[in-house]
């Protein structure tokens, strides 16, 4: 493990901050606009598809840097099953990540409502219109919402676990801050 | 340090530090979803005041639930470009896909019980772009406010007297649409209403000059007044075979778009006040209504007539109900769209 890095690149720790803050507003907004009647109910929908489209986007971006760049690896003396853990857990986030916008434009789609951003761009639809189809989706976005909120408030304490009570280092491969010496990197 | 993992003291404050972190999270998240807050209009509520005693309407539109849709045409006589750049006013021919339908949350109430008529009305242009909007024939709406709807329904479903009182005596603004429902006349056909958009809208134009409107599609057939009682004699389901039949016995049906532009000052944020008659008119074209299409497996039944569905030119204006009204068709949308097993297609169309 001689070259794997000891953090994450910086343009990999910024992009996990900018979508950590991106997300987290996702799904505020999402359960904010459903619940509410009032006129900033159209702003909140523009937004939300706009940034959730802008999102998709990029995660893909997002991968193809791990791809590249790989990540650090957890300290070597973290229990097993937490290894699995944060791994499993990394890999439904990316999931959830690229799932939930095409779930949003699918339920849109096959509900035949043109799907228009900010700036009048116009996403053209490519499912036709079918009401099974349209409510799958829909339960699909309204559950995995719930979930993504979920996984992001485990990986939250996860990451506070780290950084707090264990401070192992594992919150310095990703934190923006210069590392410090006590994290050491572990080898 | 070869051991960085090692639990440094107890971490006391750190677990509760964690624990703060995330409750709080989750606690700021039910709130913006409204779990705390049992007071807020929100789209569900809108729609239990909209359900009648006997139960929602499962599978069907959750208001106007009764209708019969069509297509047609609607034809742009281009003065509509001089108000706003939405392709569908320059001169020329546009599909249409509508639905003539009764104010009422009852599939199957009798036409003669229910005062308000509506259609429902998407316009598309050649590139895809879509118009699409939900108009009725009074000349302006029951209440001011979105709030004042819900508790026009809440109190319009309860048996005490008192309640509907009480609710007047709070929402003066009813008195002039109760007067309306009670003395204008009935007509026997869809054909000759007026559909209103009564909210109004900003439209833009080429240069980015913006006005306020709101528009009618006023009838070309003549209104012939009959009485409620003559209605109910007809038929429960009078209005739906008589467009029908008209079509097919006179050919296609047809309604003048008219657009009634604001002066600073007009009510553009109420519809339930109209606005002075001596208003700038501009008609912008015609809405060809050519074929009736089935109501159950026709091309209306999984359509959305949102009204905040618009082309480029129009957007919303200070009107909170387009809003309130977007957000309460999706959630209509969404629960008829799950329960269609309740609201069956045909078989020929299933197969
Ligand atoms: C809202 C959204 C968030 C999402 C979707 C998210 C997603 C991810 C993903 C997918 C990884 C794995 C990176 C990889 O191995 O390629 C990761 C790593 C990490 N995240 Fe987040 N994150 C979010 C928020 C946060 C927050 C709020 C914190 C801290 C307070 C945090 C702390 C960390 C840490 C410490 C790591 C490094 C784990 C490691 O080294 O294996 N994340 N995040
Ligand atoms: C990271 C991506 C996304 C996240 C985390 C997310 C999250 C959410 C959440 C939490 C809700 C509220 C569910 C409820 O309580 O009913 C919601 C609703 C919604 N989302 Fe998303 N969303 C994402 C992307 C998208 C995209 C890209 C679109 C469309 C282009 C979209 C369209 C919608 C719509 C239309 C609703 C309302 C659904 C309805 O009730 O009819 N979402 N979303
Ligand atoms: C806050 C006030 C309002 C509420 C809560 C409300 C509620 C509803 C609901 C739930 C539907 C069924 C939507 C669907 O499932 O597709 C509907 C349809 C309709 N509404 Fe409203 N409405 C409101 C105001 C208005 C106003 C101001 C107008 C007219 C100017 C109007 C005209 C119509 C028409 C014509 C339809 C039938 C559209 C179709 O054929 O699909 N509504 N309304």
């Amino acid at each position: 493990m001689t070259d794997a890095p000891r953090r994450f690149a910086l343009i990999q720790r910024l992009v996990h901050w900018f979508m950590a803050a991106c997300i987290f507003a996702m799904l505020f907004i999402g359960a904010g606009m459903v619940s509410t009647v009032a006129p900033k109910y159209l702003p909140l929908v523009l937004i939300h598809k706009t940034l959730g489209v802008a999102l998709l986007a990029l995660v893909l971006i997002r991968l193809a840097l791990r791809l590249y760049y790989g990540a650090p690896p957890l300290p070597a003396d973290l229990p097993w099953s937490m290894k699995l853990g944060a791994r499993l857990s990394h890999q439904l986030l990316y999931g959830l990540m690229i799932v939930m916008p095409l779930l949003g434009l699918g339920m849109l789609w096959a509900a035949a409502y043109p799907v228009i951003l900010y700036g009048g761009i116009q996403i053209p639809a490519l499912l036709s219109q079918s009401d099974g189809v349209h409510t799958l989706l829909w339960n699909a976005h309204f559950y995995l919402g719930f979930t993504f909120f979920a996984l992001v408030l485990l990986h939250l304490a996860a990451a506070l676990f780290h950084a707090l009570i264990r401070r192992d280092g594992v919150f310095g491969t990703i934190s923006l801050l210069p590392s410090r010496d006590r994290m050491t990197p572990v080898e | 340090m070869n051991q960085p993992g090692r639990l440094k003291g107890p971490g006391l404050g750190s677990l509760v530090l964690i624990a703060v972190v995330v409750g709080g999270s989750a606690a700021a998240f039910a709130y913006t979803a409204g779990w705390l807050s049992p007071g807020r209009l929100t789209p569900e509520r809108m729609i239990a005041a909209l359900t009648p005693p006997s139960g929602a309407p499962l599978g069907h539109r959750r208001n106007h639930a009764k209708g019969i849709c069509f297509t047609g045409a609607f034809e742009a006589n281009g003065n509509g470009v001089e108000l706003s750049r939405a392709k569908v006013f320059v001169q020329g021919r546009y599909p249409v896909l509508g639905r003539f339908n009764l104010g009422t949350a009852d599939p199957n109430a009798v036409d003669a019980t229910v005062r308000v008529r509506g259609m429902g009305l998407q316009i598309s242009a050649a590139d895809g772009e879509e118009w699409r909007m939900a108009m009725i024939n009074p000349p302006f709406f029951a209440v001011s406010t979105p709030q004042a709807f819900h508790d026009l329904l809440v109190a319009s479903g309860k048996k005490d007297p008192e309640a509907m009182k009480a609710f007047s005596q709070a929402n003066p603004e009813f008195a002039a649409f109760a007067a309306w429902a009670k003395a204008a006349p009935w007509t026997g056909s869809y054909a000759e209403e007026p559909y209103n958009s009564l909210d109004s809208f900003v439209f833009v134009d080429a240069k980015g000059d913006e006005r306020v409107v709101r528009w009618s599609l006023r009838p070309a057939a003549e209104r012939i007044p009959v009485s409620q009682a003559d209605l109910e004699k007809a038929g429960p389901d009078v209005l739906e075979q008589e467009i029908e039949e008209r079509i097919r016995t006179a050919g296609p049906q047809r309604w003048t778009m008219v657009t009634t532009v604001a002066e600073p000052g007009d009510p553009t944020a109420d519809p339930s006040r109209a606005w002075p008659e001596e208003r700038r008119a501009v008609q912008v074209g015609t809405l060809v209504v050519q074929r009736i299409e089935p109501e159950r497996d026709g091309p209306c039944r999984d359509i959305n007539f949102d009204p905040t569905v618009l082309p480029q030119g129009i957007r919303v204006s200070d009107d909170p109900f387009p809003a309130a009204r977007s957000s309460v068709y999706r959630r209509s949308y969404d629960l008829r769209a799950a329960e269609a097993k309740d609201y069956p297609r045909t078989e020929a169309v299933q197969q």
